[in-house]
């Protein structure tokens, strides 16, 4: 099953993202912030990360732009979990290799239905 | 199988129906134990255990058939002398003095308490409707403590009600 | 599938809370320029509202957007961050309190105060153009979920025509999952385009050279086509038509999907208008609906209040003494299974081993209940910041210490006491700038809260550098209340302690601030409830210095042991003064049998414990007897004990649970024996002896100390 990297600051939002995941049967690894998420992102094999944007240390967009330069980071989709939907978020995050954006309030059934859009 | 699991298990009033514990609830069981010549009992299920005689730490102030406070597993149990309180005998404590701890639970609510007896007798199976109340005018026991009387051959055995006599008198001061 | 979230709730609470009151400290440091800080702040909200808008906790979501919007603004720099907006934000952060609470306990909240705030709110992003935006995608939002819901029944055919770029794979897109997700929606027939594609040789296999129509027969609308695309639409090109249907229809849905925005966007505007002046009927709902079970769900806040969070390296600490003791007991019971006398070496170090691990064992689990006192403290910069601004006075908090550690319970207790000092020190201690610099002081006043660790005490100053205790006012208002004889002669310390006497108060005003009822008394017993003592040290002109000294926890107390007769007894360390013998000289005999002692300039009351407690022993002669000179309500006493034992750790045990409060008794303890020994409670036993005495001499004036 996927391995999914979920990147949240806030432990709910990180225990539920991760919680929903799991009862569909991915696998998750958590991080607190960009920093850890850059650091866990490169102890495993991803083929999916669900990322906040708003974090202290580094935020999502900047740990986009910092995955994407990794080798295999380089197709993994990245989705932004946001609830800014504004254009300019998106540009932001498209900029910097962005998948693609989840937009809050979390909803399990949503998260699950969408990001098979880029997982299997 | 341990007392204190089916005090705790089995509503103190009401139906018992648990399954597999039917001897003891067919029959209410009791503890009976002396004072002088007279003998009382309780609901078994109250029985936490029954310890031999210590001198308890004395608390100060306080009536003189609360003997003080023991140790008993951590918990600071206090120690009744039911002679003292009934007024029936002498308070003598010797070899055979035994300390009955008994626990009411009321809810989350439970108090501990050991009364000091002089010999614990026998344990009785008793039928509810074998227990008649008791006639008006008692002797030294005062009514409240009173649950009923049975009849156990010749004798009478006064059963007494374990959460009146948890309840203790306030304090004041003796100066 | 459908999951249950409903077990994060605890935690996204927990986490609201934090982030409130980081919200809050950020907002009172909050500097004009100072980006880390906004953006830690808008963070803090982001998440609240992310959280609320997932439990369906609509109220905190709606306010927190207006909350977040704001500093949305001022983090972009397209909003000075001026005083007027962190005070709208600070009362925000009041009202997402209100408003969590609420939706934690299913009550209701102070309506009043969170529309006044909206109302703010909406008025300061009004000020402001570019609140627009935000609005506008809010309303996006709103119009693609309304057309979510209405599903059509009918199977229509779309003619979908994708051409992505070529590096769309560069972003993790791939077609393939989002036919799969195209797939789902109905029944997907798809044809590639190859035409573009290269030859072998020239195709970089990190590009896309296809394109593709695709026809899918659904009952989904075009939205929700759209929004399967929604990642990719910037790098493509997306055409999306209905096969059987006149093109025409087409822009007619468009239109009528404008008059929809149109309408949902007056729809939203009216929202914010109804938040605005009455609570949104959502509100109203929960208010009318659940009167009932107003009661129940605060107890049951309550109960949410006595947990506690352990860091795990302290449990896992923990985990490791507690294997060491399992070590310890197999070796001893192995040890005892066949004893020799030979082997009494071994048994020694057994015990010194257990005796060693069962001490850190103590210490640990008492460390799991220790927390940084700022739990405490943290609420003062606001309360201060406030006050300040309440009585017009200029101050200054300076806060030290906030690491020191004590209990949880301590702690939460000693929570309504500091406020009352502090309050008291904003209203009474500090002067008005005019006043301050008549004085030649500077305008700001400082109010400094301190504490640190003093033997197994924890101390906590509340200090101020105002105008200081006047003495000669406190003197006089006492002789007023009839606290004091006019001509009794008290020192200093004598008479700050008459601020503590029940219904005692100087300011020639009461004042909202802290003339509420609550007096220094009530501040005073609360603190000797807990076991502490309150000490007032002050200088006319420089400022006064309130000192609590409060024991570490509740659960253990630092001991005298004392034989009196039979028994052992135990002091509290904290309330005594000095041990002595009796030096025959320094008796004094007044009024019938009261003793007094002359301890330096002071005389101070004997009270033979045995006396008190009814007990038989052969010390009963004065002379030479051993004094343990305790203090409690600023009151000395001598307690007169057979003999001094050693000095320990005790822990504290209720008699309450089995037996009941017992006068001049706060507990009891287990002694290493085994046996009990009862804690003496030093204020109980002044009392004791107070009305042991008054009932022995009525009519007496003599008695001077002890009246």
């Amino acid at each position: 099953m996927a391995n999914v990297l979920v990147v949240d600051d806030s432990n709910s939002i990180r225990d539920m993202v991760s919680f929903t995941l799991k009862s569909a049967g991915y696998q998750t690894v958590e991080a607190k912030d960009g920093l850890e998420g850059l650091a866990k992102a490169q102890t495993g094999s991803f083929d999916l990360v669900i990322s906040d944007v708003n974090m202290p240390n580094m935020d999502g967009i900047a740990l986009c732009g910092e995955l994407r330069k990794l080798s295999n980071f380089k197709f993994t989709p990245i989705l932004m979990l946001t609830t800014e939907s504004s254009t300019d978020m998106k540009m932001r995050g498209k900029a910097a290799g962005a998948t693609g954006w989840l937009v809050k309030p979390f909803n399990p059934e949503k998260l699950l239905a969408t990001i098979k859009r880029v997982v299997r | 199988m341990d007392i204190q699991d089916l005090a705790t298990d089995i509503p103190v009033e009401g139906e018992h129906s648990i399954e597999g514990i039917d001897f003891i609830t067919s029959g209410e069981q009791y503890l009976t134990f002396m004072l002088a010549e007279e003998q009382y009992a309780v609901d078994i299920l109250c029985v936490e255990e029954i310890r031999s005689w210590e001198q308890p730490t004395k608390i100060p102030n306080s009536p003189s058939y609360i003997k003080g406070v023991i140790n008993m597993r951590g918990i600071i149990v206090p120690i009744v002398d039911l002679r003292l309180k009934f007024n029936i005998g002498e308070a003598s404590y010797h070899e055979t003095t035994v300390v009955i701890v008994l626990t009411y639970h009321v809810d989350d609510f439970s108090r501990t308490i050991g009364f000091v007896v002089d010999a614990v007798s026998d344990v009785l199976n008793v039928k509810e409707n074998d227990i008649q109340s008791s006639p008006a005018f008692g002797g030294c026991v005062q009514p409240q403590y009173v649950e009923g009387l049975i009849n156990v051959d010749k004798n009478v055995v006064t059963l007494l009600n374990v959460e009146h006599l948890q309840k203790v008198e306030k304090h004041t001061l003796q100066h | 599938m459908s999951v249950d979230l409903s077990q994060f709730i605890p935690s996204f609470l927990e986490e609201s809370f934090e982030g409130l009151e980081l919200m809050e400290s950020s907002l009172l440091n909050l500097e004009a320029g100072d980006h880390e800080t906004i953006h830690s702040i808008f963070r803090a909200a982001h998440s609240i509202k992310g959280g609320a808008g997932t439990f369906g906790f609509d109220v905190v979501t709606e306010f927190t957007h207006l909350v977040e919007t704001l500093l949305d603004e001022m983090r972009d720099g397209r909003r000075e961050v001026v005083q007027k907006d962190i005070e709208i934000l600070l009362s925000s952060v009041d009202c997402m309190r209100l408003l969590i609470e609420a939706a934690r306990d299913k009550e209701s909240y102070d309506e009043d105060k969170v529309s006044k705030t909206t109302k703010e709110l909406s008025q300061t992003l009004a000020s402001n153009e570019t609140t627009n935006v935000t609005n506008s995608e809010q309303t996006t939002q709103t119009v693609n979920n309304a057309s979510d819901n209405q599903e059509n029944d009918e199977l229509l055919t779309y003619l979908i025509h994708f051409v992505p770029e070529h590096d769309l794979a560069k972003t993790g897109n791939d077609p393939l999952f989002l036919f799969n997700a195209l797939a789902e929606l109905g029944e997907l027939t798809i044809k590639a385009n190859t035409s573009e594609l290269p030859a072998l040789n020239d195709i970089d296999p990190q590009e896309l050279y296809l394109s593709w129509d695709l026809t899918l027969k659904t009952s989904a609308n075009k939205e929700d086509i759209h929004e399967v695309f929604e990642w990719v639409e910037d790098e493509c090109l997306l055409e999306i038509t209905l096969a059987d249907a006149i093109n025409q229809e087409a822009p007619e849905q468009t239109q009528n999907l404008a008059v929809e925005q149109v309408q949902e966007q007056v729809q939203v505007q009216e929202q914010v208008a109804e938040t605005k002046d009455t609570p949104s009927p959502d509100t109203e709902q929960t208010t009318t609906s659940k009167p009932k079970e107003k009661t129940k769900a605060k107890a049951k806040a309550k109960v949410e209040v006595s947990s506690i969070r352990v860091g795990v390296d302290k449990v896992d600490h923990l985990i490791n003494l507690v294997g060491e003791l399992v070590i310890t007991q197999s070796m001893l019971s192995e040890l005892g299974n066949d004893f020799q006398m030979d082997n009494i070496e071994r048994l020694t170090n057994g015990l010194e081993q257990l005796l060693q691990n069962t001490k850190e064992l103590q210490e640990s689990v008492m460390r799991i209940r220790m927390l940084p006192i700022s739990f405490a403290f943290n609420r003062f910069p606001r309360l201060v910041h406030d006050l300040a601004n309440k009585t017009g006075k200029e101050i200054e908090l300076v806060i030290k210490g906030e690491q020191t550690e004590l209990d949880k319970t301590v702690m939460e207790q000693i929570g309504d006491p500091l406020v009352h000092l502090v309050r008291n020190a904003v209203d009474h201690g500090i002067e008005p700038a005019d006043v301050r610099l008549a004085n030649g002081k500077s305008a700001k006043g400082t109010i400094s809260l301190d504490a640190y660790h003093q033997g197994g005490n924890i101390v906590i100053e509340i200090s101020d550098d105002g105008g200081g205790i006047n003495r000669e006012k406190v003197f006089a208002k006492a002789v007023e209340k009839g606290i004091v004889e006019p001509n009794n002669t008290l020192t200093d310390s004598q008479v700050f302690d008459l601020l503590f006497e029940p219904g005692f108060s100087t300011a020639d005003q009461v004042t909202d601030i802290s003339g509420r009822g609550v007096g220094m008394d009530v501040v005073k017993r609360n603190i000797q409830s807990l076991g502490g003592r309150i000490q007032v040290e002050s200088a006319i002109g420089k400022g006064s210095c309130f000192k609590v000294n409060l024991p570490l926890t509740l659960a253990i107390l630092d001991g005298q042991l004392v034989k009196v007769g039979s028994e052992t007894y135990i002091i509290p360390l904290i309330s005594i003064v000095e041990s002595l013998q009796v030096d025959r000289e320094l008796i004094n005999k007044v009024s019938g049998d009261m003793t007094l002692y002359r301890l330096r300039d002071e005389n101070v009351p004997i009270l033979p414990v045995y006396q008190l407690f009814g007990l038989a022993t052969d010390f009963t002669e004065i002379d030479n007897a051993l004094l343990v000179v305790v203090e409690a309500d600023g009151q000395k006493v001598g307690l007169m004990v057979d003999d001094l034992l050693a000095q320990q750790q005790v822990v504290i045990k209720s008699l309450k649970d089995n037996y009941q409060q017992v006068i001049g008794i706060s507990g009891a303890t287990i002694l290493g024996d085994g046996s009990v020994a009862m804690i003496l409670d030093i204020p109980g036993m002044i009392q004791m002896a107070l009305s042991y005495a008054q009932k022995k001499q009525q009519s007496s004036s003599e008695v001077g100390e002890f009246c």
